[in-house]
C-alpha cells in the first residue's frame, strides 16, 4: 500500500513552512496568512465521523505523515486535461437539430438569467492558461491585450505583490481556513496557486484554462482566487488530471478554490476533478455572488479514490445569482463527498443547484446540501435537486437535502431521485438495432442531458459526455 | 418448396415467461410484400410472439425455431441472434407500449438505429449516417406521415400521449424500413381518424418489400392493409387461419365460434387465465 513506503520527503510542519516562506516571493502579509493557518494545523486533528461534514466520509486510511510536498518533477509531462483541447480543437458538433425546431422554449437552459450570455465561439482560443504539476507552475500565459487592459492572471507568487490592492481583501478571506485539517494545511501549504482578477467593466470573452497535474504519489496544493469586478464577465476552466490509479502510490489533494463576483458581473466557473483513482481529494470551494452578480457554477467529478469537497455559494447582495450545476460519475470503489451550501444572505436573491451523478460497480456518492437563508434575505428563491442512477446494484447513493429559515416570504425547495436504468430500455433500444453498450450510453447521456442542458459552454457538455461515455460498462 | 421471397419462418415455437408456458407450438410463415392479421382474445399469446421474435431477454424459447430464409434457400437461425442483430437482420417490432429514454431525442436515437440496422456490422463508434443525409431523409419522412418535425428533437416517448408514441413507432418503421415488422397494436389508444392515418401510412411504408404481421383487436387498422391471411391465436397457438373475412367475422362476432370449435386451446385459456390469477394473488 502506498501509506507503507513513506518516501523521506518532507513532513508538513513548521520547518517545510518556512522554507515555502523562504523560497517564495510572496508579500509577508500572504507569509503571516500562512503562518496563522499553520498555528491553526497544528492544533488540529484529521477529522472523523463526529463532524457532521465528515460522517460519511471514512479518512482512516488516509495517513497524513505519508504525504510531503513533491519535489519538482525532473521530466514535466504537462496534462492535456479534458477541457482545453476541446476548446481549442473547435471540433464542435452543432446542435444539428435546430431547424426541427417549432420553437426554442423546450430545450432551452431552465435558468435564463445565468445563462443567458453568449457563450464562447467554437474552434475557439484560450485567453490565458495556467499549468502546474506536483505543485510547481510549469507554464502559464495570458493574451497581452487583455493584460493591457489590467487583466491580471497567472501565478500567485508572481502576482500578489505587485497587485496587493485588488487580491489581498480575498485572499484565503473567501473560504474558511480553520474549520478542519485539510483546510488549514492548504492555507498554509498551498503551491503553484493561481488567481485572476478581471477589472471592472472587462469583459474576457473567451476562456481561461487551470490545469493541476500530478505525478504517480504526487502531491498538489494549489489554490484558485478569481475575483471580478463590477460588470466584469469572464469564463474559468480549472481541471486536476493524473495522479496514480489505485494500487499505484496514487496522490493527494489539498486544495480551495475562491470566487468573489462583483455587482453585475457574470462568472461562468466550471471545476472538472478527473484525477486518476488512487488519488485523495479534499476541497474547499466557496464563492461569494454580490449585487445583481451571477455565477454558473459547474462542477464535473470523474475520479479520484476519496473525495471530500464542500462547495457554498453566498448571495450576499441583492438581485444576485448562482446557477450551481453537478455532474458525477463513479466506479470501481470510487467515495466522492459533496457538502454543498446556498447561502442567501441578501433579500432577492435566486440559487439553483443541479446534481446529477451516475454510479457504476461498487462506488459511493454522497450529498449533502443545504439552502440556508438569513432574515434580512426576503423574496429567497432557492431551489436543490440531486438525481442519481445507478447502474450497478452494489453502488450506493445518499442524498440529504436540508433547509435553514430564517425569513419569512421565500421560495426554497428541494428534491431527490434515485433510479436504475431499465432493463426494458434497453431492450426496446436493442430492438431498435442498438448494441446493449451503445444502448446503456444513450441512457446514461439522457440522464445527464437535463444538466448538460444548463452548461452554457459547449465544448465543456460534450468534453464531459465523452468522458463519461467512455466509462460505462454494458448494464446487463 | 423455394420461395421466390424472403420468408420469415416459425415453427413449432413453444415460449415460457417466468416458467410459464405462453407459446404453445405456433407455426407462422410471412413472405415479404405479405400482409398477415393476428387476432385473438387478451392472454391469447399475440405480443409474446412479437417478443419472442425480437428476443425480449425474459421470454425463454424452450422449443421450435424463427428463421429467415432468403430466396436462394440460406436459412438464418434467428433464435442465436442478440435483439440489435435481429433488428440489423431486418427484424421490427412496433411496440405495444413504447419505452421512454429521457433526455435521448428521437431523432439522435433514430440516427443510430439507422445507421446500424443499414450497416449491420458496424461496431459502436464507427461513424454514424451523415447527418446531412439522416436530416433529409427524416425530414420527408415526417412530412409523408403529416408529423412535425419538432416531434423528432423531443425526448424518446417522454411524456408523448398514446397516440404520439405509436405515431412515433410507425416514424421508426419508416425510417428502418425492416424486412419483417411486427406491428402490436399499433391502433391502440388512437381515435377513429388516427388509426386511418396509421393505417394509410402503414400501407405506404410497406409495399412489396416488407412482410408485416399486425397484432389487432380491431379491422379499422387492415382497411388499407388488406391481409393475405387471418390468424387467430388461442391459448397460445394460432388454431385458425383465412383471409380477410375472418378478420371481419371475428371483430363483428368475438371469439365464441373458435372456442367452441377448439376445446383443447379453450381449455387452454382457460388454465392459463387461472394461474395468471393464482400468480396476481
Amino acid at each position: 500500500m502506498s501509506t507503507a513506503t513513506a518516501s523521506p520527503r518532507a513532513a508538513f510542519d513548521a520547518a517545510l513552512l518556512d522554507r515555502i516562506i523562504a523560497s517564495s516571493s510572496l508579500p509577508s502579509w500572504a507569509s503571516d496568512v500562512r503562518r496563522a493557518a499553520f498555528d491553526r494545523f497544528v492544533s488540529l486533528g484529521l477529522p472523523d465521523r463526529r463532524d457532521e461534514n465528515w460522517m460519511r466520509t471514512d479518512v482512516r486510511l488516509f495517513k497524513p505523515q505519508a504525504w510531503g510536498p513533491s519535489a519538482a518533477p525532473a521530466s514535466v509531462t504537462v496534462p492535456e486535461g479534458l477541457l482545453a483541447p476541446a476548446i481549442l480543437s473547435g471540433d464542435l458538433a452543432a446542435d444539428s437539430y435546430a431547424d426541427f425546431d417549432r420553437a426554442q422554449a423546450p430545450f432551452a437552459s431552465q435558468q435564463a438569467s445565468a445563462g443567458s450570455a453568449a457563450a464562447p465561439a467554437p474552434g475557439g482560443k484560450l485567453a490565458g492558461r495556467l499549468a502546474s504539476v506536483d505543485g510547481h507552475v510549469v507554464r502559464h500565459e495570458l493574451d497581452p491585450a487583455l493584460a493591457a487592459k489590467g487583466v491580471v492572471f497567472g501565478p500567485a507568487d508572481e502576482l500578489l505583490a505587485s497587485h496587493t490592492d485588488a487580491l489581498r481583501p480575498h485572499w484565503f478571506r473567501v473560504i474558511d481556513t480553520g474549520c478542519d485539517w485539510f483546510a488549514a494545511a492548504h492555507a498554509a501549504f498551498h503551491t503553484a496557486s493561481t488567481v485572476l482578477y478581471v477589472p471592472p467593466g472587462v469583459r474576457i470573452a473567451d476562456p481561461l484554462h487551470v490545469i493541476a497535474g500530478m505525478s504517480d504519489g504526487g502531491v498538489d496544493t494549489s489554490h484558485v482566487l478569481v475575483v471580478l469586478g463590477e460588470g466584469a464577465e469572464a469564463t474559468v476552466l480549472t481541471e486536476t488530471a493524473g495522479g496514480g490509479a489505485v494500487g499505484s502510490a496514487g496522490g493527494f489533494h489539498c486544495g480551495g478554490t475562491e470566487i468573489v463576483v462583483g455587482k453585475g458581473a457574470f462568472l461562468r466557473m466550471v471545476n472538472l476533478q478527473n484525477w486518476n483513482t488512487g488519488v485523495w481529494h479534499f476541497a474547499r470551494q466557496k464563492a461569494v455572488v454580490h449585487a445583481s452578480g451571477r455565477l454558473q457554477w459547474t462542477l464535473g467529478a470523474l475520479g479520484s479514490r476519496l473525495s471530500q469537497v464542500a462547495q457554498d455559494v453566498a448571495l450576499a447582495g441583492r438581485n444576485a445569482s448562482a446557477q450551481i450545476n453537478g455532474v458525477m460519475f463513479t466506479e470501481g470503489r470510487q467515495h466522492l463527498v459533496y457538502n454543498t451550501l446556498q447561502h442567501h444572505e441578501a433579500p432577492s436573491c435566486t440559487s439553483d443547484l443541479l446534481y446529477k451523478g451516475a454510479l457504476q460497480g461498487k462506488s459511493r456518492l454522497v450529498w449533502r446540501g443545504m439552502i440556508k437563508v438569513d432574515k434580512a434575505a426576503q423574496k429567497t428563491d432557492g431551489y436543490q435537486r440531486n438525481d442519481n442512477l445507478m447502474l450497478s446494484n452494489e453502488a450506493r447513493a445518499d442524498s440529504i437535502p436540508g433547509l435553514e429559515i430564517e425569513a419569512d416570504d421565500v421560495r426554497c425547495t428541494h428534491g431527490a431521485t434515485s433510479g436504475r436504468v431499465d432493463a426494458e430500455q434497453i431492450f426496446y433500444a436493442r430492438a431498435r438495432g442498438l448494441s446493449a453498450e451503445e444502448a446503456a450510453r444513450l441512457v446514461v447521456a439522457g440522464f445527464f442531458q437535463q444538466v448538460f442542458d444548463r452548461i452554457t459552454i459547449p465544448q465543456v457538455r460534450e468534453a464531459l459526455a465523452k468522458a463519461i461515455g467512455g466509462r460505462i460498462h454494458r448494464i446487463a | 418448396m423455394p420461395s421466390a421471397t424472403e420468408q420469415l419462418v416459425i415453427k413449432g415455437l413453444h415460449v415460457s415467461v417466468e416458467g410459464q408456458e405462453i407459446l404453445k407450438g405456433v407455426d407462422l410463415t410471412i413472405g415479404r410484400g405479405e400482409v398477415h392479421a393476428l387476432m385473438g382474445p387478451n392472454g391469447s399469446g399475440k405480443s409474446t410472439l412479437g417478443y419472442a421474435i425480437m428476443g425480449h431477454p425474459s421470454y425463454d424459447v424452450t422449443a421450435g425455431s424463427i428463421e429467415i430464409v432468403d430466396p436462394s434457400g440460406a436459412r438464418h437461425d434467428v433464435l442465436a441472434m442478440e435483439p440489435d442483430q435481429r433488428a440489423r437482420a431486418g427484424l421490427f417490432l412496433a411496440f405495444q407500449r413504447p419505452m421512454s429514454i429521457p433526455g435521448v431525442r428521437l431523432a439522435d436515437f433514430l440516427r443510430h438505429a439507422v445507421t446500424n440496422c443499414r450497416n449491420p456490422d458496424r461496431k459502436e463508434g464507427q461513424e454514424l449516417m451523415p447527418m446531412r443525409d439522416f436530416r433529409n431523409e427524416l425530414k420527408a419522412k415526417m412530412a409523408e406521415l403529416s408529423m412535425d418535425t419538432e416531434f423528432a428533437r423531443r425526448y424518446v416517448n417522454d411524456g408523448f400521449s398514446g397516440g404520439e408514441m405509436k405515431r412515433a413507432e410507425i416514424l421508426q418503421l419508416a425510417m428502418l424500413r425492416p424486412k419483417f415488422a411486427v406491428l402490436d397494436e399499433t391502433d391502440s389508444g388512437l381515435d377513429a381518424d388516427a388509426v386511418r392515418l396509421a393505417s394509410q401510412s402503414i400501407a405506404r411504408i410497406g409495399g412489396a418489400e416488407m412482410g408485416i404481421l399486425i397484432i389487432t383487436h380491431h379491422e379499422q387498422l387492415l382497411e388499407h392493409n388488406t391481409p393475405l391471411k387471418t390468424h387467430v391465436m388461442l391459448g397460445g397457438r394460432i388454431v385458425e387461419s383465412g383471409g380477410p373475412e375472418l378478420a371481419q367475422e371475428l371483430h363483428k362476432r368475438g371469439y365464441e365460434r373458435i372456442r367452441a370449435a377448439y376445446p383443447d386451446a379453450a381449455a387452454a385459456e382457460k388454465a392459463m387465465e387461472e394461474s395468471a390469477k393464482a400468480a396476481a394473488v
